[in-house]
């Protein structure tokens, strides 16, 4: 057997692999997430839907960066349709900010438990129910155990899954298909500039939300850390500073910027 | 509860039928005739002929020499049974317990019903005139009793509607004929100049059951209210109930599961024929000891699904005590809807609100946590942040109003707003820092303020000036000064956290 021969079956028998553990591969229609620059983390160039992602969180605060993330993922997820369920012990979650991010929040149901016992047992009966798009809970510890028996349950429904995780100091292994951090970060100033290129000056105020994303972990695929900002409905890497949209005509969209 | 009862008395019910088809038969004296032992008897007559003397069971030889002009039909067998029948089974929409009264009546079981029509009087004029505008000639009344109402109907001379607890003193005034009685029996009272009601009520009930029968008594105590008189609906009402006896005591769970999953599924071949689903059911085991142990589920929607419905039974199926065993299983559904079959929506996609496994998700973490838990919201016209959304009633219920796009909200809103001691330099100036749980946060920019008035008609109270903050850090707050900045008693709050 030549050697060329050999690259291309073991190209092929890792496409395989990834199917079986439930990646589609760029040729299956998957929504496009709006996080094209950093395709190259992902496994087959897409983000794996019907999977379970975790996110970090060190103190309680954070969890707004990270629930905001997961908001403008969710919006290319859901387009609108299908049904969300957020799940948690102590939520804070208000629901009228995620109109901000695309989202009906009226397609969401919360479910607020009280133990935190109950979170995980319902993350794992919901993410069985396949017409959900995607079901988020926010739970303090989770064992190996537990990531294990929510996976397995993904992998039938497709049901995708975020898990926002609070106070992680050492985070334990899971089972879990990535593990992601969102952290705040300054928003840029908001220039005004027009056609003709004349500046009419810095704005005043906040910016759009902007965040350090940091992709701890994705099986089988790569690491990496992105600044990216959510400007009218989608995700733009962070450039050195933004355009005020109702002056621009065009975001670059691949700009790409490898920080990690 | 005092029951009230309607009697409603068809006086030309088969004339009336055969006028309905020939119109022009109102206007003319009208008879239907039998034969009988050789001759033709007449066995109905219409409202024209009873006024011209010609009365049931007239040979029709003789009435035909009253009334030449006389028009004459063929009775039919079995007309009047059909046709109360019938009329009984539109009179549902009156109230659900309806009866058939042969040879020429309906009764009505209006307890509890005629507040829907505005009263008593309304409620009966609306049968009669019903009934009438459908061709009928009828009598109505209601009473208390069946006795009275049946008697006030066919010989009543006062208001037809007699009011609660004055049962007795209109059946004293009413003939004897008025108790349902054998004819031979109103003829012998007649022949005893007992002319009214009132002049039997006084006698010792000894004398009156030797003379006129145990009959005679019971209806005249049924007409009192004394002894209850039960009718027999045309629709009976059952129950949503099913009951497996055991032979041998059950003591195995499943055993139990065994006995559930029949009597549900004999249950929802039920509910799938009348096209209804079950809200609340219960599954009770009676013990051999006597005591009955019993499991209650609810669910969001109506629903008939064997698998569904057995899934929310099973996780409470171990709190049951099965003990020495038990001898009976009964599976009761408490509340019952109806199940209209949805039409399947293609645009819609799976996963929308009428998804109906996404309804047997929510029921089976309601079986577990409790529906309290479940919550779904939708905008309410209310800028005050913690009113601005409210709790939705059902998975399908619709926004009423759109979600407010007009100015940016955070992400995170915390239950009750939290004390945070800020340094700001200029009256309505946005702070310079603030400390949050022991933590000082350096301002670097901020947006505001926007100021949200209190609903002085729901709550008194502070207007709140709310800044959109960032700190050095890049976290995002929603923070408010609670009152004017020259007032004494204003105060800062952290509100909101930013995405």
């Amino acid at each position: 057997m030549s050697s060329v021969s050999r690259v291309g079956l073991i190209q092929k028998l890792q496409a395989d692999i990834l199917r079986l553990q439930g990646f589609k591969t760029a040729k299956n229609t998957s929504p496009d997430i709006g996080l094209g620059f950093m395709r190259e983390a992902f496994p087959n160039r897409s983000f794996p839907i019907g999977a379970v992602h975790e996110f970090l969180s060190d103190q309680t605060e954070s969890i707004a960066p990270a629930s905001g993330f997961i908001a403008g993922l969710l919006s290319s997820l859901m387009r609108n349709r299908g049904t969300t369920l957020w799940i948690s012990s102590n939520r804070t979650l208000f629901p009228p900010a995620l109109k901000s991010f695309n989202l009906e929040p009226d397609r969401f149901i919360f479910i607020d438990l009280k133990r935190e016992k109950d979170v995980l047992w319902a993350m794992e009966e919901t993410l069985k129910c396949s017409p959900l798009t995607a079901v988020v809970s926010e739970v303090r510890h989770m064992d190996f155990t537990a990531s294990r028996r929510l996976q397995l349950a993904v992998e039938e429904s497709q049901v995708t899954g975020f898990i926002i995780r609070h106070n992680v100091q050492n985070p334990n292994t899971t089972a879990c298909v990535s593990r992601w951090k969102i952290t705040s970060l300054q928003s840029d100033p908001i220039v005004a500039d027009s056609f003709s290129g004349q500046k009419y000056g810095v704005l005043p105020g906040i910016g759009f939300p902007k965040w350090k994303i940091e992709l701890l972990r994705m099986r089988n695929g790569r690491t990496g850390a992105w600044d990216i900002q959510w400007i009218n409905g989608r995700f733009v890497p962070s450039m050195e500073t933004s355009v005020h949209p109702k002056f621009s005509i065009d975001i670059p969209e691949e700009a790409e910027r490898k920080t990690g | 509860m005092v029951r009230r009862y309607v009697s409603i008395w068809f006086r030309h019910l088969n004339t009336d039928w055969f006028s309905l088809r020939q119109p022009h038969l109102k206007k003319t004296p009208f008879v239907l005739r039998t034969p009988s032992h050789g001759r033709m008897i007449i066995t109905a007559v219409n409202n024209v002929a009873q006024r011209k003397g010609i009365h049931v069971d007239m040979v029709l030889a003789d009435a035909r020499a009253i009334l030449p002009d006389l028009e004459v039909s063929d009775d039919k067998p079995d007309l009047a049974t059909k046709l109360l029948k019938c009329l009984a089974l539109w009179c549902i929409r009156f109230t659900p317990v309806v009866a058939a009264d042969p040879p020429d009546g309906l009764l009505l079981d209006a307890t509890g019903c005629s507040h829907l029509w505005g009263g008593d009087q309304p409620y009966l004029t609306e049968i009669a005139k019903k009934l009438k505008e459908r061709g009928y000639d009828v009598r109505a009344a209601m009473a208390d009793t069946i006795g009275v109402a049946w008697g006030v109907a066919r010989f009543g001379k006062g208001p037809s509607v007699i009011d609660s607890n004055k049962h007795i003193e209109v059946l004293a005034s009413l003939p004897p004929e008025a108790l349902r009685l054998e004819s031979g029996t109103v003829e012998r009272l007649h022949k005893l100049g007992l002319h009214q009601v009132s002049q039997l009520i006084g006698m010792p009930r000894s004398s009156l059951r030797r003379r006129f029968g145990s009959h005679f008594m019971m209806r005249l105590d049924m007409a009192l209210g004394w002894e209850t008189e039960t009718i027999q609906p045309i629709k009976p009402i059952e129950p949503y109930q099913e009951r497996l006896p055991c032979l041998e005591p059950i003591v195995t769970a499943s055993g139990i599961e065994m006995a559930l999953l029949r009597l549900l599924k004999t249950l929802c071949f039920r509910l799938h024929q009348e096209q209804k689903g079950l809200r609340m059911a219960v599954f009770k085991g009676y013990r051999v000891d006597g005591k009955v142990e019993q499991v209650q589920i609810g669910t969001s929607r109506p629903s008939h699904n064997v698998d569904h419905l057995f899934k929310l039974f099973e996780m409470k199926l171990s709190t049951i005590e099965p003990a020495l065993g038990i001898e009976l299983f009964v599976l009761e559904a408490s509340k019952v809807e109806d199940h209209i079959p949805l039409q399947e929506k293609m645009w819609e996609g799976s996963g929308g609100p009428d998804d109906p496994e996404l309804y047997e998700l929510i029921d089976r973490l309601a079986g577990k946590v409790g529906m309290q838990a479940i919550h779904r919201y939708l905008p309410d016209e209310h800028h005050w942040p913690e009113r601005s959304v409210k709790p939705a009633s059902s998975l399908q219920e619709k926004p009423t109003k759109t979600w407010p796009t007009d100015k940016p909200l955070p992400l995170h809103l915390l239950k009750k707003p939290i004390r945070i001691e800020v340094t700001a330099p200029i009256p309505d100036y946005p702070p310079m820092l603030f400390r949050y749980k022991g933590k000082v946060h350096k301002i670097t920019k901020a947006d505001g303020p926007e100021r949200i008035e209190q609903e002085w008609w729901i709550q008194q109270g502070q207007h709140r000036d709310y800044y959109r903050v960032e700190d050095e850090e890049g976290s995002r707050y929603w923070l408010f000064r609670s009152g004017h900045y020259d007032d004494q008693n204003y105060q800062w709050f952290m509100h909101g956290v930013f995405g």
